[in-house]
């Protein structure tokens, strides 16, 4: 079975569902998403809380009514195919796709543009290597969030969470919800990770202890966690002797980072960057490749979905006009890089050729207060941006207009001055 | 005289201000530490009449999925949240549901109406 489309986006969840609206109203007459889960709306549909949409929908809704907003559209258009309980199996260089599901078996497919949108899977206990034993009841935040939003199980009774992020911080409170003891939430950095909102109504508002600038030593338990032994950490996140104490628990859930889930792209031959872990894009969200673009977690994990969508609509409005023959054939990139007080900016190039506003995306390495981002070209000073305060888990927005972006001639650099 | 001081995290803007309420006689007489308006209201709420959105979940019968979100549609006296929380463990319905459909009317006779935040298809 073979087809063929103008567009194919992998993935359903936000990033994917913009994608292929956006690749819809660009002109792209047959839209495919390839999407794994039994529904689309990916991560979002276990996202039961509510805050997203702010920014893109200027309301705060669910994250399966967000989703739906988006599924919404895409049902409704007989231009988009959806296959679901798909997996794609590789992606070739001359953008022909291989995946299986229960119903088709193999099936191959055809592309004008791929449009890589798989978003971010966690880190786990491998990865961080917390040592002990190796009992059942240790769990990703995510993982647990399905379990108890969409399966109907509580992974635990009484529970230690290790990290602050947002996932972590989230589930202490549904957990508490559902009935469950959060015992603590141990944190490595001596500060959160996490939104002040959600320190504010996750932990304050249920009696939940932070624990900052600790980490988990060991974990305990034969068959089933037991306990754990937490342990204060010095500047170099190396453990302090002596400062050891127990908390019992049934249960571990890991909210220790995500990692953008680029196997697909990295076979496909897409360059990487090593500090975001996604592909190396251009404002159109093109990879190294051409006809290949990427949006959302997968270029980049972000901390609002509303700029997921965003990035999914400029993915998906030049896929559609690479598929029509309607983009420049003649790029000319200069390079966007970070300096100091910066670990990344995306887009990490920018063709010159290409008309338009550029918004840089970044994040900055520390926390830090009454700052500005310096953007400049080999020129001089292209513009500053000041922010009363900047944090690494709040993702930055500068808007370069297209003068600016004629004057920098060679190169961009992003600067954070304090 | 008795003084009395909360502390308050703002959550109206990334600064997230740590400001103090202070009470004198169960009156509040200072807002202090918070570097706007916006701000100090929040606190005085915060500290009078806390409110919160509750999310949750209810059981399904012949959904494609066992659980159904569901949210306040209007945020909820904070400490009646655990309360909603627990009454909503005991609600079950039966698929298909739309979005924003009535899952629980004037929960706890708190006037607020729990929904459903998306659609749900029946299993066959």
């Amino acid at each position: 079975m073979i087809n063929r489309y103008d567009v194919v986006v992998i993935g359903g969840g936000p990033a994917g569902l913009a994608t292929a609206h956006s690749a819809r109203q660009n002109g792209a007459e047959k839209v495919l998403i390839i999407e794994r889960d039994r529904e689309l709306g990916g991560i979002l549909q276990q996202c039961i809380h509510n805050g997203f949409g702010l920014h893109h929908f200027g309301e705060e809704l669910t994250g399966p009514g967000y989703a739906h907003r988006y599924i919404k559209l895409i049902e409704n258009d007989p231009g988009v195919t959806v296959l679901l309980d798909t997996m794609v199996l590789q992606v070739f260089e001359n953008k022909t796709i291989l995946a299986v599901s229960p119903d088709q078996g193999v099936i191959q497919i055809e592309a004008g543009a791929v449009v890589y949108t798989m978003g971010c899977r966690e880190r786990t206990r491998a990865a961080i290597r917390v040592s002990g034993d190796r009992p059942a009841g240790v769990f990703t935040a995510g993982a647990a969030q399905r379990m108890v939003n969409m399966e109907g199980y509580l992974p635990g009774k009484s529970v230690v969470i290790l990290g602050s992020g947002d996932i972590g911080l989230i589930m202490a409170r549904r957990l508490s919800l559902e009935g469950a003891s959060v015992k603590a939430v141990i944190e490595i950095m001596p500060y959160s990770n996490g939104l002040t909102r959600n320190m504010v109504q996750c932990l304050e508002d249920y009696d939940i202890p932070l624990y900052l600038s600790h980490t988990i030593a060991a974990i305990h338990g034969k068959d089933r966690v037991q306990g754990v032994t937490c342990a204060k950490v010095d500047d170099k996140r190396n453990l302090i002797p002596g400062t050891e104490f127990d908390i019992e628990c049934d249960c571990v859930l890991l909210s220790v980072g995500l990692i953008p889930e680029n196997e697909l792209s990295e076979a496909t031959g897409i360059k990487m960057d090593a500090v975001t872990g996604g592909p190396i894009v251009d404002q159109m969200r093109q990879t190294s490749l051409p006809g290949f673009f990427a949006a959302g977690n997968v270029v980049h994990v972000h901390d609002l979905v509303d700029w997921v969508s965003e990035e999914g609509e400029i993915a998906g409005k030049y896929a559609a006009l690479y598929a029509q023959n309607k983009l420049s054939e003649s790029p000319k990139y200069i390079k966007v890089e970070n300096k100091s007080g910066i670990r990344y900016v995306v887009p990490q190039n920018i063709n010159v050729n290409q008309a338009g506003m550029v918004r840089l995306y970044m994040r900055v390495t520390h926390p830090a207060k009454k700052v500005s981002i310096e953007v400049a070209g080999n020129s001089g000073v292209l513009l500053e941006k000041k922010l009363p305060i900047a944090k690494p888990s709040e993702m930055i927005a500068v808007d370069l207009p297209q003068a600016k972006v004629e004057q920098a001639e060679q190169f961009i650099t992003v600067t954070l001055k304090e | 005289m008795t003084e009395q001081v909360r502390r308050v995290s703002c959550i109206v803007c990334p600064i997230s201000c740590q400001g103090e309420v202070v009470f004198e006689n169960g009156q509040i007489k200072e807002v202090r530490g918070f570097n706007c308006p916006r701000g100090k209201a929040y606190a005085q709420t915060e500290v009078t009449a806390p409110k919160r959105m509750l999310t949750s979940t209810v059981k399904v019968k012949n959904g494609t999925i066992p659980l159904l979100p569901v949210v306040s549609k209007q945020p909820l006296p904070k400490g009646k949240i655990m309360d909603c929380a627990k009454a909503l463990r005991e609600v079950c319905i039966t698929a298909p549901v739309k979005e924003g459909d009535i899952v629980c009317p004037n929960i706890l006779g708190l006037g607020v109406d729990i929904i459903a935040s998306r659609d749900l298809a029946a299993a066959n």
